[in-house]
């Protein structure tokens, strides 16, 4: 391992690489910043510039330096305007959102930065040492336990959504996965649900529905009832986080780094499912005191997705580079531009071609340091963003809402779609239906439903459900999430 | 009636009509040899409609115990609100759809942001004009040049 780690570290620290990582978190961090273009987007449309490149190693230190700028970039806009252009950032927005209309968007960028760049960092040390190991790991999980997996997340996200709100959430969760079934599957080359329109064909766009559950009702409630967006009027006073706080973050970031990471590790379960996994342990194992802060500006909502989706991020390289299985669609992108570099990630890439392996590995150090040294610096400057006056930066969100659903689908009836879905949301928002486990129900159901019919073909039937006890385990599990809350809340009622 | 119950009305409706088609006129032009699949393409949404209709059915029938809650903003006191700029935005939102293609993207942009200022109560033409058009400006040319996606810059009737 010693003899990789000096191989990477020759391969990431020469100059050009240096620069590469740098170019690469900034170009992610400002596009991240962008409410509707996320990682995906971002890295398909440096594809080309990496592959211009020529050289592997440094085309893969661009991409993951992207991947991460954009990561973060992500949390930036989640924390000031409510508006995640990347779904692993949404659970930021739940703590990081109400922290800076508090006045306190400086210490919630601060706590992100730290909690992205430790969990970056943990995740890659991980990833250093466990990728042989995680990737037999990953090997023992089959699709009925991916398949069971999606239920526990989606459980746990329906689960914390407070009493008397479980049903809602678990409605929302339906509603997103009956919206993911709306066009041709990847299984089943059939449109269905489509009505004879052809533009459904390809079913709802992910970012035209990001946009118009959050950033869109956020933006006309804003119009609805004006309020600074900072009381102090976008001058970040302090960047600082007390002793206390960080001892309180510390043990949350330790806790996530490694749960994200494992995570992460699993094909399907990326960086958004262990956000709110993430989010959903350490508001459940928070004292009841604290539990009350979460969603309203608990510095530990915060640091929890954010140290969990950078490990996950981290986690998502191993199946990649162990065993050639895209982890996230990111990932997937990231393995087609390999393959366009001649690369055949996998086992054997470790063997053959390790100064690929060890520099991608020793890059995420220096752009996860990157990122931290650049960024903290910055956020002032980005936090300017709330001091343009209201009736400036309204217009400019609903512009940018619209852009990121164009710029998805080059497709104007998109801007109607988004609208049409803008007014559900403010309506479900209104009704004060959960919207969350909308958007991860309509990212997790094309996957959900792939995993759950190639275990139904293997099995000729649910018999999958009993034959394999981890898969058991796991359902098990998520239908206690669901019940359990549901008996507390009629208990605590009568 | 509360309105979460209408949400869950509608929703409700949704999910009837959802698994009606899972159920009854999906699998009409299934292949036979799909037909001897234990997986079809109605099969999740089947389940999927049963979950939905059961769900729905617990919020309008208010079983689940737990306290009305208010948000942000009480819908019975829409009144009190600006209702009308909300609506005002939403509909420019349409109109910008429409418009971005046949009029093109500078004209459509900066008209959206100027519009859309001085309906929020913005009248510093002096400022509003120039940002909207350097904003305008300058998103052109990122999306355009710099990412390569076409945006028609003029109306339909001056050329590209």
């Amino acid at each position: 391992m010693l003899e990789g780690i000096l191989i990477g570290l020759q391969t990431a620290l020469s100059l050009q690489n240096l620069l590469v990582v740098i170019g690469g978190c900034l170009i992610g961090t400002f596009i991240g910043m962008l409410p509707g273009l996320g990682p995906m987007s971002i890295i398909a449309i440096m594809i080309p510039v990496a592959i211009s490149m020529g050289d592997p190693s440094a085309a893969l230190i661009l991409l993951a330096g992207v991947y991460y700028g954009a990561i973060f970039g992500g949390s930036t806009s989640s924390i000031l305007l409510n508006a995640p252009g990347v779904a692993g950032t949404v659970a930021s927005s739940f703590d990081g959102y109400p922290m800076s209309q508090q006045g306190k968007a400086g210490k919630a960028l601060t706590i992100a930065a730290i909690a992205s760049f430790a969990g970056g960092t943990i995740g890659a040390i991980l990833l250093m040492i466990f990728a042989p190991m995680l990737s037999s790991v990953a090997l023992l999980f089959h699709s009925a336990e991916y398949f069971a997996l999606m239920v526990v997340g989606l459980s746990a996200i329906a689960a914390f959504a407070g009493p008397g709100q479980v049903t809602k959430a678990v409605m929302m969760t339906v509603l997103g996965l009956i919206m993911a079934t709306v066009g041709e599957g990847a299984l089943f080359n059939m449109p269905r649900f489509t009505a004879g329109i052809m533009d459904l064909q390809s079913g709802f766009g992910f970012i035209t529905l990001a946009m118009a559950m959050f950033a869109l009702p956020e933006a006309v409630f804003l119009v609805l009832k004006p309020k600074n967006l900072g009381d102090d009027g976008g001058e970040i006073k302090d960047l600082r986080i007390t002793r206390a706080e960080a001892r309180a973050i510390a043990p949350v970031i330790g806790r996530q780094s490694l749960q994200g990471f494992f995570i992460g590790v699993l094909p399907g379960a990326g960086a958004t499912i262990a956000s709110f996994l993430g989010y959903a342990v350490e508001r459940n194992i928070a004292p009841k005191a604290e539990q009350e802060e979460f969603g309203k500006g608990s510095i530990k909502g915060l640091a929890a997705p954010e140290t969990a989706n950078n490990a996950a991020c981290t986690g998502s390289f191993v199946p990649l580079l162990t065993l050639g299985i895209p982890g996230s669609g990111t990932t997937a992108i990231l393995l087609g531009a390999l393959i366009a570099l001649n690369v055949t990630p996998g086992p054997r890439l470790m063997v053959d071609e390790p100064q690929i392996f060890w520099a991608v590995i020793m890059s995420m150090f220096i752009g996860n340091l990157v990122l931290l040294i650049l960024n903290l610096p910055l956020i002032p400057y980005i936090a300017k963003l709330l001091a343009i006056p209201r009736n400036y930066l309204i217009p400019f969100i609903l512009f940018f809402t619209l852009m990121g659903a164009y710029i998805g689908q080059n497709n104007a009836t998109e801007l109607l779609i988004l609208v049409g879905f803008g007014v559900c949301g403010i309506a479900l928002k209104f009704a004060n239906f959960p919207l969350p486990p909308l958007l991860i129900g309509f990212i997790l159901g094309g996957m959900m439903e792939d995993n759950f019919s190639r275990s139904m073909q293997l099995y000729g039937g649910v018999s999958f459900i009993l034959e394999r006890p981890m898969t058991l385990g796991l359902l098990v599990i998520a239908a206690g999430l669901i019940v359990l809350p549901i008996l507390t809340a009629r208990r605590t009622k009568s | 009636m509360a309105l979460d119950r209408w949400i869950a009305l509608v929703l409700l409706g949704i999910c009837i009509v959802y698994g009606y088609t899972a159920w009854f006129t999906m699998d009409g032009s299934l292949a036979p040899f799909m037909r001897r699949n234990p997986i079809w393409p109605s099969t999740f949404p089947k389940v999927l409609s049963i979950i939905g209709i059961v769900a729905s059915l617990v919020i309008l029938l208010g079983l689940e115990k737990g306290e009305e809650k208010i948000g942000d903003i009480d819908h019975r006191r829409l009144g009190d609100y600006f209702i009308g700029q909300a609506l005002f935005l939403l509909g420019l939102m349409v109109v910008y759809a429409l418009c971005l293609r046949p009029m093109g993207f500078v004209f459509s942009t900066s008209a959206f942001l100027i519009v859309g200022s001085f309906i929020l109560g913005e009248r510093k033409w002096h400022v509003m004009v120039p940002v909207a058009l350097i904003a305008t400006g300058a998103v052109w040319y990122l999306v355009q040049e710099v990412l390569g996606i076409f945006l028609r810059p003029l109306p339909f009737f001056m050329g590209v």
